[in-house]
């Protein structure tokens, strides 16, 4: 036999024939977001869940309304509110277990605190005495980020290197709409969508980024249809309605936990307030607009449903506005009073081992505080110098 | 009595074996970076490090230098120890808004709480023909960040040493990589114990009375051939390799230009806000006393990077250094 006769000889294989990687309609999101509250499935809610939601609503408002007042009090140098957004803030940190992940931005100090964590603690970044208020390891919270999205690759590093380890651990990574325009959003996702990890991603799709609405933002259908060019599931929920956000969540949390790998959620809600107390928002929207979304309040949307179970009556909402003024209360009494700084502290943790030129640098400003404190007999303006 | 088996090695094959090492001590270091698996690397400094340690050690990522260092920060959050291989500097540039905002100063931050173990290694400088994009030296953007170290080897047995000691450390570290050193060689034992020194400690290459050269990484060689060559000038020149700019020796390179009397800084970085105006106000402050002339500077022009056929012309070379050294007022002496 010679060559030409052998089979295939000299003849070019075809290409491999082309098809697609993964099947895109059972990523796709719904057409509209999901909801619970205000339908039919509403009846189905689990009673508890329904009661520890609204309490933890209204505490949560709470806590928006008293971190916005100390602003005006000069107690904060600025508070981003998430007045609006409290079912989703609140859900994030109801669907994680205690040795999950969560990775805040700046707007989301609620939900760290809904995962227990003291609200003077979530505030130090905003009070500006020092970036982070708190362990992150102890509590499992990243410090909160303000660079957008810069947060969503280390949720997904973290989340990696547990998997590696054999640890059953899920980071969620919070989100704003303008973060979706970052390169760190679209990095993060694919990364996470290649080693499929353990992570989701919740974007709080607010309308606005500081001024800038979503129109200039993407042209993408819906924030949740993102998820499919990396091949992982979009979901979109209604983002004030808390139990629908809730569920979505708690869904995507034990779809990675069991290995399943990433989701992206698009949680549609609204920022009632300005960007911060520095931002002006009647430039750039109608009061009309934050009126007609009164209507469709989170904490409304729970008490709608407990009326219609008859689990709201006066004693109940005594209770829970009592909770939440109690918490406030004691979050006042304690940002009222200064905080203790050291300026001496600048120089500790830039390295594990103080260069020689920090060295110089932190007895250089000793020197001054020794100086500034015999100049006002004793009593140094930011405490004493150690 | 076994005898030692000392062969040539070049620097290349010395950090590969020191990240083999690494890998092999404390299953905590993890490699990542762009064709670092399968390939090896384009330099092959990771060659045979995923056949070894398995793809979860030696990870091929997707191509995004800030993904791969967004995502070497998490690992680090949960106790980790990454070491990220950009693949050109030029390439690094994604990474720095990760490098600045978060790796850097995630120790301050956290006030200690979460610290940032990463190696970035970068490879660095010009000089092997590279094409536009190539052959950056960035370490002034690094020095420039606190919380970072950064730090570059210029022999083979310090690129072993010094990247151990890099991976060791519980700060983050920009290991800079001369490239056209890659493939420089030297009698070294991979075998044998190897020190590990600490980062931060310069030394000098090479002994003498007349003048200070101040250099490292890429130009350590060209360094010590220009002193050679100075020799018929009758000038003895002293060549100090700083091998880390953060933390900056300020001890050894103080030592020896007072004992000269005379410096001149040497990298190809370009001279306007690089390395040297701050080595050379750190020499002025210090040794103010004892210098004959200003502390001169030899670097690459303040120009985009040159392409490969005129970078001859841009890198500084012997003459040039001779050039800056005989402008160091020798006059004054007789």
């Amino acid at each position: 036999m010679t060559v030409m006769e052998q089979r295939d000889a000299y003849r070019p294989a075809p290409p491999p024939a082309w098809q697609l990687r993964t099947d895109p309609a059972p990523l796709l999101p719904d057409a509209e977001p999901y909801r619970v509250l205000g339908t039919e499935a509403a009846r189905e809610a689990d009673q508890e869940l329904l009661l520890r939601l609204h309490g933890e609503l209204v505490r949560g408002r709470r806590y928006n309304t008293q971190a916005t007042a100390l602003t005006k009090q000069g107690r904060l140098a600025v508070y981003p509110s998430s007045t609006g957004q409290e079912a989703c803030e609140i859900a994030a940190a109801l669907a994680l277990r205690e040795r999950d992940w969560l990775f805040p931005s700046y707007r989301d100090t609620l939900a760290a605190v809904a995962r227990g964590l003291d609200p003077v603690a979530a505030l130090t970044l905003l009070r500006g005495d020092w970036h982070t208020g708190y362990d992150p390891r102890e509590h499992r919270i990243a410090p909160l980020s303000t660079p957008l999205a810069t947060q969503l690759p280390h949720a997904v590093g973290l989340a990696h290197a547990a998997r590696l380890k054999g640890d059953d651990v899920v980071a969620l990574a919070m989100v704003g709409d303008g973060g979706t325009s970052e390169g760190d959003f679209h990095e993060a996702l694919n990364f996470a969508a290649v080693w499929q990890a353990p992570v989701v991603f919740l974007v709080q799709n607010n309308g606005f980024a500081i001024s800038v609405p979503l129109a200039k933002q993407t042209a993408a259908p819906s924030l949740a249809h993102k998820a499919v060019g990396y091949g992982m599931p979009g979901r979109l929920v209604d983002g004030n309605d808390a139990v629908a956000v809730h569920e979505v969540l708690s869904e995507a949390v034990r779809r990675a936990r069991e290995g399943g790998g990433p989701t992206l959620i698009e949680a549609v809600t609204y920022r009632m307030e300005a960007h911060t107390n520095a931002d002006d928002a009647t430039r750039y929207r109608h009061d009309a607009e934050v009126e007609a979304w009164r209507d469709h309040d989170p904490i409304l949307l729970v008490e709608r449903e407990l009326d219609a179970r008859g689990l709201l009556d006066e004693d109940r909402r005594r209770a829970v506005r009592e909770d939440a003024e109690a918490m406030a209360a004691d979050l006042r009494e304690r940002m009222n009073q200064d905080p203790a700084l050291d300026p001496m502290d600048l120089f500790t943790q830039v390295y594990a081992e103080q260069t020689s030129q920090l060295r110089e640098q932190a007895a250089q400003l000793r020197a001054e505080l020794e100086a500034e404190n015999d100049a006002e007999g004793g009593a140094g303006r930011d405490g004493a110098a150690r | 009595m076994t005898t030692v088996a000392v062969k040539p090695a070049t620097m290349g094959q010395a950090l590969g074996r020191a990240l083999r090492d690494a890998m092999a001590d404390d299953p905590a270091v993890h490699v990542l970076g762009e064709d670092v698996g399968t390939l090896g690397g384009v330099f092959r400094v990771t060659d045979g490090l995923a056949k070894e340690f398995g793809d979860d050690r030696c990870t091929d990522t997707p191509l995004a230098e800030a993904g791969i260092l967004g995502t070497a920060v998490g690992m680090a959050m949960y106790g980790l120890r990454p070491v990220v291989e950009m693949q050109f500097d030029a390439f690094a540039y994604p990474a720095f808004e990760q490098l600045i905002s978060h790796v850097s100063r995630m120790r301050n931050r956290t006030r200690g709480g979460m610290p940032m173990p990463i190696t970035i290694r970068v490879p660095y400088g010009g000089g092997i023909g590279g094409v536009e994009h190539h052959s950056d030296s960035s370490e002034a953007y690094y020095m420039a960040t606190p919380g970072l170290h950064v730090v570059t080897p210029a022999t083979v047995a310090d690129a072993y040493g010094l990247l151990r000691a890099s991976i060791a450390s519980d700060d983050p570290v920009v290991f800079l990589e001369p490239k056209r050193l890659y493939w420089s060689k030297a009698d070294w034992n991979p075998d044998a114990p190897q020190s590990v020194e600490p980062i931060g400690k310069a030394v000098v290459r090479r002994a003498g009375r007349s003048a200070t050269l101040l250099t490292y990484g890429p130009s350590v060689p060209v360094c010590l051939e220009a002193a050679e060559a100075a020799r018929a000038e009758g000038w003895d020149l002293e060549v100090v390799d700083l091998r880390s700019l953060v933390p900056f020796d300020d001890e050894t390179v103080t030592a020896s230009v007072r004992r000269t009397g005379r410096a001149v800084v040497v990298h190809e970085s370009g001279g306007f806000g690089g390395p040297g105006g701050e080595i050379a106000a750190r020499v002025t402050e210090r040794c103010f006393h004892h210098l004959e002339a200003p502390v001169l500077r030899v670097a690459g022009f303040d120009i985009p990077y040159p392409p490969p056929m005129l970078e001859r012309h841009h890198l500084p070379g012997v003459d040039r250094i001779l050039d800056a050294v005989a402008r160091l007022q020798w006059e004054a002496e007789s």
